[in-house]
């Protein structure tokens, strides 16, 4: 059967499902009652029907403001519905775990904080909020699992973030769902959700050469960030021990929060948004960090922030 | 409606009034479209800048500063000359109209020719977008690229505007010396005219995006 | 409602002039009609064929036809031919370019030149374009989503673009003519409010024209830059912005959908009426509702974005615009059930093509609501569902209102009336093979069918192999009329001036028109829908 097709294998896939059902409702309801209407009239009023056709309406005034307002209301309502669910879904809970994903034509590149890599796939323990920080190494792609009821654009030079609580151990589809190429129909894979002592175990077979942040310390080092940003150089820099999570004050007076866009823009645009009493002496990284060692730096620099172990 | 029609006149017109009137509305709408062409356009130079304003803004301290502002001048000059023509030929004055026809059409070749030497300029200096040394470096670099690309499909799409409104203005001037304009009928010349106040115009609005903004920042 | 036509013998449009240069060189709007029908009608089968690839392909999960890159290559050509050469032109510029005229009185269009220039920059962009899908095709979809069509995709991307791009001028060309034209030639007594509501819509249709193409044009030019010189203002790699694409992309192509359907509105606006023996229900309202799609039209973009990373807040404002665009939309569908209240109602092949443009328009606006709410969006966007979704107010709604056009003008038009009975039969089979090919479309899309898939896995075979055949019997439909529309070109019945007894200006002159459409211009004294008077029976054909 078609619902069993598609399993709701998310927190919010169930609420998902619930506004589809309020929507086929409604619109099924409107539907019937045109396509109900218009054969009722072209049986009734079919040219050689006798019926007495009596006095036709010559004031149209009072249905047309009242299916106009009907229409607003119910239309409004749904609206409502569609924008809460959406705006619930935009924001990630403070406790979900990040996991990087990097598009390339044509596949899925996914790095767990304990440098687990994967391919096509990615694992991830049942009943845990995940937060997913994306992007792309050339074109759009589209991070869809239908299974979860959510897709997201993956964007080329900026990281695009989704959230999703798996609830349903199992195996779902993932698609990319913007056009990509070539082999866009063959850039899919797979989501398995595991059982906590499942992804502990799977996590612990792949364990690779560190976490992603101890994979970044050295890069620190190597791309010359350590020189200035460790406290000791020539050129005065911010400190980044704290840094992540906590309120930056800019030099234009703006306050931003120091989240994985703000530091990855601050790596490859640093002069856009410079902190406030520093001059904006640092080079542009752009084009010189691939975004794999990126994500590495990034995780580094969070694990600076002790108090929000990743 | 009579069937003999003026001359002129086309037959689905009630007379030569109508017709001109409808032609001069066709035209104020042709520039409204011309209004969304170029406001998709200003609306990349907005984003562009608000991007990578640094880059930008460097980007357009390297624009030729006195051959924008000569061009202004020009342009500005051209419309009004070509003002006076349309102004003559309502009193019937064709010498007049074609004199200012051939004025502002040498006029916009004069400003063909000076942009010519502006690309050249540009190119010379390494300006181009896509060159692999390109002037501006490092952090610059980047929103650099992205100036100059507003500035070349800028100047070149108002350019090839300029390059119709020359034909059309020089076309202007050989009907009107081939007497097919008087006081009574002159619609192609307000036609034209309109178009030509346009492609000014839109210089006034490129002008400083291109050349002065930048400056001031 | 008009003065009556002394009718003296003046030749057709159709007899003055017999050579090909008499047409290639015509600025009488009816000739140009009838050679945009012929260069439309071999859009609409060159896209058709790729349809039929696509639906052929589909048959199996690893696809049928082997190769990614050909099934791609077929969907941009699909994409591109229906929407540029095919839905956006095709009721302006055939049924418009005939009909306004005639139907407010005027001998002609505006500028007749321009009109025919038109053509032929339409013929011009429509050799670039199909050179180009020829020559080695696109592989980057209808939407030339940057960066893949600007830096990665392979193929002549700059022909196809430069192809739409003066197609471009060729549409605001007919645009301003028609604006013109409404404004300056109705005929005395042709107030704004006695103009039928077909007249209103290509009005409406013209706005867009004029508005939203320029837009569309820049970004091409953009575009193309970006292709030939590999930098750009939409590449991130220096700090441009793929989603300014998106956002200057869908500012023309959403208020083209518009373009594609307000026609449609207007054409069944007539026909009902007609066939129902019946005024209009609410005439000010559909009027005023056409107006407003046209403006709210252009603030809804945005909505073709909730998952593409704009803000939510934009993203939050847009669908709320959504919904109220679909207002004036749902009053429309409920003011023609009114008018046919109460009416007398006959089932010629006009109005059964009319009644499946109400039923398949409102089954897509429905849908809309779905893609419309955000989070239903979130999964919804870029599967089968919004396929079905479009397919059913293109392809359902407009194309069918297009046929419907076609059937009841078709007297006018050619002086012969078409064979009725298996009109009637095309029409349901057309309804029928239509819902048959694009309902399963929309469980695919729930299930997660992503759109542009050239293989797909397993469990989604049956729906598609459904549709698929489904698809076949549209194809029959869709030639049906190609054969019996010729035949009755030469065989049909003389069609007298005004054969469904209906109202408007163009049923008082000659079937087919002379040359300059009136003797005498006509003078209107009432209203567009005067079908209460009980001598306007229309006697069943």
């Amino acid at each position: 059967m078609i619902w069993k097709l598609l399993p709701d294998a998310s927190s919010s896939a169930w609420e998902t499902d619930g506004l589809l059902a309020g929507l086929t409702l409604v619109t099924g309801a409107v539907l019937l009652l045109v396509f109900w209407l218009m054969l009722v009239y072209a049986i009734r009023y079919r040219d050689d029907s006798p019926i007495d056709r009596g006095k036709i309406a010559e004031k149209t005034f009072r249905f047309e403001i009242s299916w106009t307002i009907a229409t607003l209301v119910i239309f409004f309502g749904l609206f409502v519905w569609g924008a809460d669910l959406y705006a619930r879904l935009s924001i990630p809970p403070k406790d979900a775990d990040q996991i990087f994903v990097v598009a390339k034509q044509w596949m899925w590149k996914v790095e767990h904080p304990g440098g687990q890599k994967e391919i096509n796939a990615l694992h991830v323990p049942v009943n845990t909020p995940i937060e997913l920080v994306m992007t792309s190494e050339d074109v759009i792609h589209d991070f869809f699992v239908p299974a979860f009821r959510i897709k997201r654009d993956v964007l080329p030079g900026q990281y695009e973030t989704m959230w999703f609580t798996a609830e349903l151990p199992g195996t779902y589809h993932l698609f990319c769902a913007q056009f990509c190429g070539t082999d866009h129909a063959a850039m899919i894979g797979q989501v398995v959700v595991q059982t906590q002592s499942d992804f502990a175990n799977w996590l612990a077979q792949n364990g690779t050469s560190g976490t992603l942040a101890q994979q970044g310390a050295p890069l620190f080092i190597r791309y010359g960030c350590s020189g200035c940003h460790s406290g000791n150089g020539t050129v005065r820099a911010p400190s980044l021990a704290g840094l992540y999570g906590s309120p930056v004050p800019l030099s234009d007076g703006s306050v931003t929060t120091a989240d994985d866009r703000y530091l990855r823009d601050a790596i490859l645009q640093p002069k856009r948004q410079v902190v406030a009493g520093f001059d904006p002496v640092m080079p542009s990284f752009a084009g010189v960090i691939p975004e794999e060692d990126l994500i590495r730096l990034i995780a580094f620099i969070q694990s600076l922030s002790p108090e929000r172990p990743r | 409606m009579s069937e003999d029609v003026a001359p002129h006149t086309h037959f689905q017109y009630a007379d030569a009034r109508h017709q001109a009137d409808s032609a001069i509305a066709g035209m104020w709408l042709f520039l409204a479209t011309e209004v969304l062409f170029f406001g998709g356009l200003i609306l990349t130079w907005i984003f562009c800048r608000h991007w990578q304003p640094e880059g930008f803004t460097a980007g357009a301290h390297e624009t030729v500063l006195w051959i924008g502002t000569t061009n202004l001048a020009l342009l500005l000059t051209s419309s009004f000359v070509y003002a006076l023509g349309q102004a003559a030929i309502e009193v019937g004055r064709v010498r007049m109209l074609v004199w200012c026809c051939a004025l502002t059409a040498g006029i916009g070749v004069v400003f063909i020719g000076l942009k010519l030497l502006e690309w050249h300029i540009d190119l010379d200096e390494h300006l181009w977008p896509a060159a692999a040394r390109f002037k501006l470096e490092g952090g610059e670099a980047a929103g650099g690229r992205l100036f100059w690309v507003f500035y070349f499909v800028a100047t070149a799409l108002h350019a090839v505007h300029m390059a119709i409104g020359i034909v059309a203005v020089a076309w202007i001037a050989l009907r009107a010396r081939r007497g097919d304009f008087g006081a009574h009928w002159h619609t192609p010349v307000t036609v034209v005219g309109l178009y030509w106040s346009f492609v000014d115009m839109v210089w006034v609005v490129l002008y400083p995006l291109i050349y002065v903004v930048g400056r001031l920042t | 409602m008009s003065q009556t036509v002394t009718a003296t013998r003046a030749l057709s449009y159709l007899e003055d002039g017999k050579t090909l240069r008499s047409w290639l060189l015509t600025t009488d709007h009816k000739r140009i009609a009838i050679l945009y029908a012929l260069s439309i009608t071999v859009f609409f089968f060159i896209g058709g064929s790729a349809a039929a690839l696509i639906r052929y392909n589909l048959i199996t999960p690893e696809g049928a036809l082997r190769s990614a890159e050909t099934y791609n290559r077929l969907f941009t050509m699909h994409g591109v031919i229906m929407v540029w050469f095919f839905l956006v032109p095709a009721a302006p510029v055939t049924i418009g370019n005939f009909v306004i005229p005639l139907m407010i009185g005027a001998r002609d269009l505006a500028f007749p030149k321009i009109n025919l220039m038109s053509w032929y920059l339409f013929m011009a962009g429509g050799a670039c374009a199909l050179y180009a899908l020829f020559a080695g095709g696109v592989d980057t979809g209808w939407t030339f989503y940057a960066p893949l069509s600007s830096n990665y995709a392979q193929g002549h991307v700059v022909a196809v673009v430069a192809g739409i791009f003066i197609s471009g001028f060729s549409t605001i060309a007919t645009g301003l003519n028609f604006v013109v034209t409404i404004h300056r030639l109705r005929a005395p007594g042709l107030t704004w409010y006695r103009l039928p509501v077909f007249i209103w819509s290509f009005y409406a249709t013209s706005v867009i024209f004029l508005l939203a193409t320029p837009v569309l044009a820049i970004t091409l030019v953009l575009l193309s830059f970006e292709r030939i010189f590999h930098v750009g203002v939409f590449d991130p790699r220096i700090g441009g912005d793929p989603l300014l694409f998106q956002h200057m992309f869908w500012f023309y192509s959403h208020p083209a959908v518009y373009i594609m359907v307000l026609p449609g509105m207007g054409i069944v606006s007539q026909i009902i009426p007609c066939f129902s023996r019946k005024e209009l229900f609410g005439y000010k309202f559909v009027v005023w509702c056409s107006i407003a799609i046209a403006v709210i039209g252009f603030f809804v973009w945005g909505h073709h974005m909730f998952v593409s990373g704009q803000s939510p807040y934009a993203s939050i404002v847009f669908s709320l615009l959504s919904y109220f665009v679909a207002v004036p939309s749902a009053i429309k569908v409920f003011n023609w059930l009114g008018t046919m209240h109460k009416g007398r109602i006959h089932f010629n092949a006009p109005m059964i093509y009319a009644l499946g443009f109400v039923g398949l328009f409102t089954s897509g606006g429905l849908t809309g609501l779905f893609l419309a709410a955000l989070a239903a969006d979130v999964h919804l966007h870029d599967t089968y569902f919004v396929i079905a979704h479009f397919h059913f107010i293109m392809v359902g709604g407009m194309v069918s209102a297009y046929f419907a056009a076609l059937h009841f003008w078709w007297p006018k038009i050619t002086g012969r009336m078409y064979p009725e009975t298996i009109a009637r039969g095309a029409a349901l089979l057309m309804f029928l093979g239509f819902n048959f090919t694009f309902l399963p479309q929309y469980i695919l899309g729930y299930l997660g069918m992503p759109r542009r898939y050239h293989s797909y896995p397993p469990e989604f075979q049956v729906l598609n192999v459904l549709s698929s055949a489904g698809a076949s019997i549209l194809a029959a439909a869709y030639a049906l009329p190609l054969f019996y529309l010729t035949w009755s070109l030469f065989r049909g019945e003389r069609a007298p001036r005004n054969p469904w007894r209906a109202t408007g200006l163009e049923w008082t002159t000659d079937s087919p028109p002379i040359t300059k459409n009136f003797l005498v211009t006509p003078t209107v004294t009432s209203g567009p829908y005067d079908y209460n008077d009980p001598h306007t029976k229309l006697a069943d054909v």
